[in-house]
């Protein structure tokens, strides 16, 4: 969906954080604002106490059996015990020692039911919160967000994604909400691509080009202006800021003692760099772990994958409930789908949407919850069934938005999640 | 795995005959020959059926019952010649080892929740005589000594451990490898132990002063997936042929694809003293993984292969990078074990089957 502009006005040349401002004193008719935050005191409120979200996402589709929700010594157990955890009566598949510890800091949405077992399906229907239909295009929560929760930090990427691979750049997951929503990808956890200005041009150089481009920008804006032009400037701007700030995203400036806490592998590095991220006031970060698409020995590749994941991710939540971040930072720990409760011949679970967890925690929900349950063998819910939208709906409640509330987009009002569903109240505090 | 108890000859098998009578007297009818094990002529004869998928089985050493785990956390015994089936419940999870000691009178089986059981074999309800808490985490497989003295076990945790086979105590541990340990392997002379790990490192380890002495490589057993980002394969079975000149490490190779089982099965042999690879057996064409490996006394290697090709018997000779024989079972199988009288096969399969085969010709009729 193209994002245009109805006018040709200066303020949307204006840099983030003042367009921010703008839309809190009230700049409501500024096309492609969010209505929700032109109330003052809402934005206000988010200035006094960004909001910042964290994303687990563990690609490829884990089994909740052998985490959120384990069912040992039935037909579909598996080999792994549950232990107990912070929160009493709650156990948790016995892969998360670390993890266990700190369950008095999240929630458990154990009657997540998506119906779809398609990866790229689910995979869309999770991060968009809407089912997959032609023509129609949807911004990943991270875009939401970024564009939502516009940052008080200047020059920092509203929407950040940490790739378990290498790559980089730019991800296309802000639909409508365009290009300056979407994702900076930080391949392997490296900084930003082409984030250090090349040796052999000096500082003075590159200070004179910027200058000569912004002069020709300007010339050309003020004629022939779009959101793509837009963009294209603020990217520019972007990218100097990035540059101007590249040690943000540089990991090796944590402790050596957090390393060896964290792990000293890719995901535990790239636990550690969300960690420095939020600090430095981003809005969104995403990690990704991959990979738990365990059609063959589920058991194995879950011992070393959750193995890896339940030591970093444990200390990223407890230095952050330390630090005093977990009010402001949602964390959402999620997949495509979950896995059959059926073993296959290979040792293997396969694709299963209809009865699977979610884990939330941190801002605005109700910590040690447990919402939802599954039957004895974890093949159907049987109370507290939830979807893609609910959640969808509750992430953004949980970081004080209100989720019924629309963008305007082209001078339409789209709604920011699913219009025909609402978020989990029992889970939100 | 359990060590393979190495078969008897199929002569010495025979009844010993009595002092011959003097040559005056009428000299009795001469014994038959004994069945000698012929691989191309292996076929399913009986199947006996659990309600839950099998994971390894075992023969107790007098040949008297088969020992299979299961999916439910159980042990099934079945009695050889009636079928009948008894449960052995005690672990809390999956059993992944089952080996014998005090003659074959006792079974010790080894469970994913890292406890050693101890269990009367001929009790009518077997019941557990000693449980001990071994390893943290998964127990992954287990030996016992050619003397029958010592367990060995080994697992996760990344130890192999040594046990009083008659009371449980701990008599010494094995630490070195840097991942989780796949198979132990006793040498028959007792002196020294082997053990294999996820990464294909083979570590000959001398008893007396516990260090390690020596290590194979089988590397080949193992790779790193960059796009799915995860280690796979591990030396999962091993076996010495009865001169203890060969060692054969099985696992798979070719894992184009590991999560979604693309993979092909495969078993090293390496000469024991010098450590240098002789041959890698395959089975053209079959994806799975060799799940366990035996020297048959005459000289054939068996393997048992499962994955999405299903389940074959494989025998292969030691010239020969491919098999002579292949034998495809009815469901995939997960675990192998020759009984002592040589001749016959039990597998473990995911069809909840234990199935034992014969490698002589059908009877007629």
């Amino acid at each position: 969906m193209k994002c245009t502009y109805a006018c040709g006005t200066a303020e949307h040349l204006l840099a983030r954080r003042r367009f921010l401002g703008q839309m809190a004193a009230g700049a409501s008719a500024v096309v492609g604002g969010l209505s929700v935050l032109a109330r003052p005191s809402a934005a206000a409120h988010l200035a006094q106490n960004q909001k910042r979200v964290l994303v687990v996402n563990m690609a490829g589709g884990l089994s909740q059996l052998e985490s959120w929700d384990p069912k040992p010594g039935t037909k579909t157990g598996g080999p792994f015990r549950a232990i107990p955890t912070s929160v009493t009566g709650l156990h948790i598949g016995e892969l998360l020692p670390h993890t266990a510890q700190q369950m008095h800091h999240l929630a458990v949405a154990r009657g997540v039911n998506t119906s779809e077992d398609d990866h790229g399906k689910g995979h869309f229907m999770i991060f968009t919160g809407r089912r997959q239909t032609p023509g129609a295009d949807y911004p990943k929560i991270g875009a939401v967000c970024a564009r939502a929760l516009e940052g008080k930090s200047e020059g920092m990427p509203g929407h950040i994604q940490i790739s378990s691979g290498g790559g980089g750049g730019r991800s296309n997951d802000a639909a409508y909400l365009g290009p300056r929503y979407a994702a900076v990808v930080l391949g392997n956890g490296n900084p930003p691509q082409n984030s250090v200005r090349p040796d052999e041009i000096t500082s003075e150089a590159d200070a004179e080009r910027n200058d000569f481009r912004r002069h020709v920008n300007d010339r050309f804006t003020s004629k022939r202006r779009t959101a793509q032009t837009d963009v294209y400037a603020s990217s520019y701007e972007q990218a100097i800021e990035l540059m101007r700030r590249g040690e943000v995203f540089d990991v090796s400036k944590e402790p050596e003692a957090d390393h060896e806490r964290y792990g000293k592998y890719d995901f535990g590095r790239h636990c550690l760099l969300a960690r420095r991220l939020l600090e430095h006031e981003a809005t969104f970060v995403q990690v990704t772990h991959s990979n738990y698409d365990t059609h063959n020995e589920n058991f194995n590749f879950h011992l070393e994958q959750l193995g890896e994941f339940d030591r970093a991710f444990a200390a990223l939540v407890g230095d952050l409930a330390d630090r005093g971040m977990l009010d402001s930072t949602l964390i959402v720990v999620l997949s495509e789908f979950g896995r059959t409760p059926r073993i296959n011949q290979n040792y293997g679970r396969d694709h299963w949407s209809r009865a699977w967890s979610v884990v939330l925690g941190g801002a605005g929900l109700q910590r040690g919850a447990v919402l939802g349950k599954t039957n004895d063998e974890g093949t159907k819910v049987v109370d507290g069934q939830v979807d893609h939208a609910n959640l969808f709906h509750t992430y953004l409640r949980a970081v004080g938005l209100d989720s019924t509330e629309t963008f305007e987009v082209a001078g339409r009002p789209v709604p920011m999640a699913d219009p025909a569903s609402h978020p989990i109240e029992e889970l939100l505090a | 795995m359990t060590q393979p108890q190495t078969p008897k000859p199929a002569s010495e098998a025979a009844p010993t005959p009595g002092e011959a009578p003097p040559a005056d007297q009428p000299q009795p009818p001469p014994e038959p020959p004994a069945p000698k094990a012929d691989p191309k002529e292996t076929h399913v004869v009986q199947e006996w059926k659990h309600d839950s998928p099998l994971i390894c089985c075992r023969f107790d050493p007098q040949g008297r019952y088969v020992l299979a785990s299961a999916e439910d956390s159980s042990v099934q015994r079945w009695h050889l010649e009636s079928g009948a089936k008894t449960p052995m419940v005690g672990h809390e999870s999956w059993v992944r080892g089952i080996t014998f000691c005090d003659g074959g009178n006792t079974a010790v089986t080894a469970g994913s929740e890292g406890r050693l059981i101890w269990w009367p074999v001929e009790a009518e309800q077997p019941q557990p005589a000693r449980t001990v808490e071994a390893h943290k985490g998964w127990i992954r497989c287990i030996a016992t000594s050619p003397d029958g003295n010592v367990i060995a076990s080994a697992g996760n945790d990344r130890t192999v451990r040594l046990w009083n086979a008659a009371d449980g105590a701990p008599v010494g541990e094995l630490t070195g490898h840097e991942c989780d340990i796949y198979s132990v392997l006793y040498h028959p002379g007792g002196e020294l132990l082997l053990s294999g790990d996820l990464k294909g490192h083979i570590k000959v380890w001398e008893l007396s002063t516990g260090n390690a002495l020596d290590e194979f490589d089988a590397t080949k057993l193992h790779s790193y997936n960059k796009g799915q980002q995860v280690d796979f394969g591990g030396v999962r079975t091993m076996a010495l042929s009865a001169d203890t000149a060969q060692l054969a490490a099985g696992g798979l190779f070719n894992a184009s694809n590991p999560l979604g089982a693309v993979h092909d099965p495969i078993v090293l042999r390496f000469e024991r003293e010098s450590k240098k690879l002789l041959q890698s057996h395959i089975a053209e064409g079959l994806k799975g993984i060799a799940w366990r490996v035996i020297f048959h006394v005459d000289g054939p290697l068996i393997g048992v292969s499962g994955g999405s090709s299903g389940g074959f018997l494989l025998f292969w000779n030691a010239d020969e990078e491919k098999e002579f024989h292949r034998f495809k079972l009815p469901n995939l199988a997960r675990d192998m074990d020759l009984h002592p009288d040589g001749l016959r096969l039990a597998t473990a399969h995911y069809d909840q089957q234990l199935r034992i085969s014969s490698m002589t010709p059908k009877a007629a009729g």
